[in-house]
């Protein structure tokens, strides 16, 4: 056992408890309103991990250090990063719009918000004036990792197994969702793709390519077939088809000799 | 061992009791080691690739070539600092820094060596030990993450962006299979600190092979054999080193997530790649290669585990893993991506899981008489056999001749040479040899310089 979780144990806050506790709270803080502030997704999802790192070190200093080490690595760690990897995607230039589409939604959330933190504040205020913690000290007798095993893996097993069954639940119907597979009678193979392509209506060479034998270099001038004729094909749907007039399709005078 | 070598392994309680002036030493000691380890690494590296590639790497500057880092990092110093137009500029800023810190403060819960006496103070080499030290190592790697990641969105461009999320994907996954394979640690030392660790690997096994009684280390990289080897290998992934450097592929990436920085930001960057790389390789001789602890050998010298000499066992140890990463490095080619996560996840991390099983029932049969034991190895290693020898068969079936795979073409496929055709010789090569005057060209020696 370190110093910290000794003095922890004892109820008492020594000085550098005191000094973390005020450098850190404020940044958890910051961190908080950062997050609801914030216009950009990422920005938020930064001033998140500030706060979360913020709690882990808390944790850390009322002495459960695998707790606080936990809160690290698996919600800073690994769900943030999950967060920042689907927000990156989206493109960073997402940012929320200001229209207010609720009048005074904004100034009454900020209102009943304020309220609330108020209400929770002061009533655990209120609660825990005077107590002192008890029975740390025995919960952390055989240190504070095997505790935990020890309740994990005893008392509250069965609830511990129900909710990894629920987590491989959702993972594995995510799966499920997500996962298309092509069935073997969707292949289509050699002979068939050949009936296909002969078949009548279908024209079996390769399309034109755009500006075959034309006047111009546009992707928008059709190709002339072997005849004389246009190509409709060989233009994209999309676009309009354009042929030059003989009027465009003169010298401009401009090659003076 | 003597009980007086044995006492020198600091516990817990040894820690939290240095006066500030012997602290800060041991951070900025901790802190040059990490600084130092890099510029001496970086030439270490180039040295011997170039060995490997029989070319003489650099030479120049300093003696062998040793002060070569030292003055591209100067180099480095005085270029321009170009901030991309397209970047989030405060993230763009944060981001190696957030590297290099988490790189660096891994180091603190390293053990360096056992007590020493420092100015009358009996402390131990280390600057602090915590009950759960080594998870403390797994979470500086995984918000080391966040410096890439964060890195490769700020610069606001495309082949970053794409490195960025390559290594955070790539680094999630081997920690996966990193935090199994130190589970099987955890279970043999009972102890998540990283002195406790070393302490553990003290007492070397009796191997009785003949009538010999042969001296083994207790090294867990000995015990443990594959948590060892699929630990080395989730450290390579997770440092991005070579093999598993996809997130600065250059011949796929230009240089990944550091393709937009310059200058200083650039060589925080490195710094925190080769920090992050001796950083582990330190981790990996305290979990499994015994710490400070001397190998064998040198242990029949009674005073090889106590005062300052350790240091030098474990810098031994760390250059050899180091060498290890420039070998592999020089060995290697690069993976490709979905070959490399299938490493990760279908063969790493099952192997990690059933290993942890078989581990987990040898130790709950200690204490069973013989004839228990028996029957416990027994009846599964049974299962196993008739279970290999029942399991259906995946050996693909055999490749049909190829008059076979012709008489099974269905009806109306494209009609087929003779496959005896014989193509008659074109007549021009005939004409060409013919016409061709013999070379004329004498052998020269081998031994010649070209």
């Amino acid at each position: 056992m370190t110093t910290s979780t000794v003095l922890a144990a004892a109820g008492g806050v020594s000085g550098g408890e005191e000094v973390t506790f005020w450098i850190l709270g404020p940044l958890a803080l910051i961190g908080a309103i950062g997050m609801v502030a914030a216009r950009n997704a990422v920005h938020s999802a930064l001033w998140l991990v500030l706060t979360m790192l913020c709690l882990g070190v808390f944790y850390v200093l009322q002495a459960g250090p695998f707790i606080g080490m936990v809160q690290i690595i698996v919600y800073t760690g690994a769900i943030m990063m999950l967060f920042l990897f689907v927000l990156m995607l989206v493109g960073r230039d997402s940012t929320d719009s200001l229209i207010e589409t609720l009048r005074g939604q904004r100034v009454a959330a900020i209102v009943l918000g304020l309220g609330f933190a108020g209400l929770v504040g002061g009533a655990l205020y209120r609660a825990l004036e005077g107590t002192t913690a008890v029975g740390l000290e025995q919960a952390n007798a055989e240190g504070n990792v095997q505790g935990i095993a020890r309740l994990l893996f005893t008392k509250y097993v069965f609830a511990f197994e129900l909710t990894s069954a629920l987590l491989i639940t959702a993972a594995v119907g995510a799966m499920v969702l997500a996962h298309v597979e092509r069935r073997k009678q969707d292949k289509v193979d050699q002979v068939s793709t050949m009936r296909a392509r002969f078949a009548p209506g279908n024209y079996p060479g390769p399309k034109p390519g755009p500006g075959v034998f034309a006047t111009s270099s546009s992707v928008a001038t059709p190709a002339r077939l072997p005849d004389g004729r246009l190509s409709e094909r060989s233009t994209p749907d999309i676009l309009p088809v354009r042929e030059l007039t003989a009027q465009e399709t003169t010298l401009k005078g401009t090659d003076q000799r | 061992m003597t009980s007086s070598i044995l006492a020198q392994d600091p516990t817990l309680a040894d820690f939290g009791r240095d006066p500030w002036w012997l602290v800060l030493g041991k951070i900025v000691f901790a802190f040059a080691f990490g600084l130092l380890a890099t510029l001496l690494g970086v030439w270490f590296e180039r040295r011997v690739v170039g060995y490997m590639q029989v070319r003489p790497g650099p030479n120049q500057v300093g003696p062998f070539g040793l002060l070569q880092t030292l003055a591209d990092g100067l180099k480095m110093a005085f270029k321009e600092d170009i901030l991309p137009k397209a970047a989030d500029k405060v993230v763009y800023f944060f981001a190696p820094t957030i590297s290099v810190i988490c790189a660096v403060t891994a180091l603190s819960v390293v053990p360096f060596g056992p007590m020493v006496s420092i100015f009358g103070h009996h402390t131990p080499l280390q600057v602090t030990d915590v009950p759960v030290a080594v998870l403390l190592l797994l979470a500086c790697s995984s918000m080391g993450v966040y410096g890439i990641v964060l890195g490769g969105w700020a610069s606001g461009s495309t082949y970053p962006l794409l490195g960025g999320l390559r290594s955070s994907a790539q680094m999630i996954s081997y920690e996966v299979a990193m935090g199994l394979s130190i589970v099987a640690v955890f279970m043999t030392a009972g102890t998540m600190s990283t002195s406790g660790i070393v302490a553990k690997q003290a007492h070397g096994t009796q191997l009785s092979i003949g009538g010999f009684e042969l001296p083994a280390p207790g090294w867990y990289a000995i015990l443990l054999l594959p948590s060892f080897i699929i630990f080395f290998i989730a450290t390579v992934g997770e440092t991005n080193r070579a093999p598993f450097d996809l997130p600065e592929a250059e011949s796929e990436l230009v240089a990944g997530f550091m393709t937009e920085y310059s200058s200083l930001k650039f060589a925080l960057f490195m710094l925190s790649e080769y920090v992050a790389m001796v950083t582990m390789s330190a981790v990996t001789t305290t979990l499994f290669l015994g710490g400070w602890r001397a190998p064998w050998p040198i242990t029949i010298w009674e005073g090889a585990n106590s005062g300052w000499w350790p240091m030098l066992w474990f810098f031994g140890k760390v250059i050899a893993l180091v060498f290890v990463f420039v070998w592999l490095r020089g060995t290697l080619p690069r993976l490709r991506y979905d070959q490399f996560m299938r490493l990760g996840w279908k063969v790493l991390l099952p192997i990690n899981l059933v290993w942890i099983l078989v581990l987990s029932g040898l130790r709950s049969i200690e204490d069973w008489d013989t004839r228990g034991k028996m029957i416990a190895v027994g009846i599964p290693a049974g299962i196993l056999l008739i279970a290999t020898i029942f399991w259906p068969s995946r050996k693909p079936q055999p490749k049909p001749t190829t008059q076979e795979q012709v008489d099974s073409r269905p009806y109306g496929s494209f009609p087929l040479p003779p496959m005896d055709l014989q193509v008659p010789p074109s007549p021009r090569i005939t004409r060409v040899v013919a016409e061709r005057e013999p070379a004329n060209i004498v052998a020269g020696s081998d031994s010649r310089e070209v």
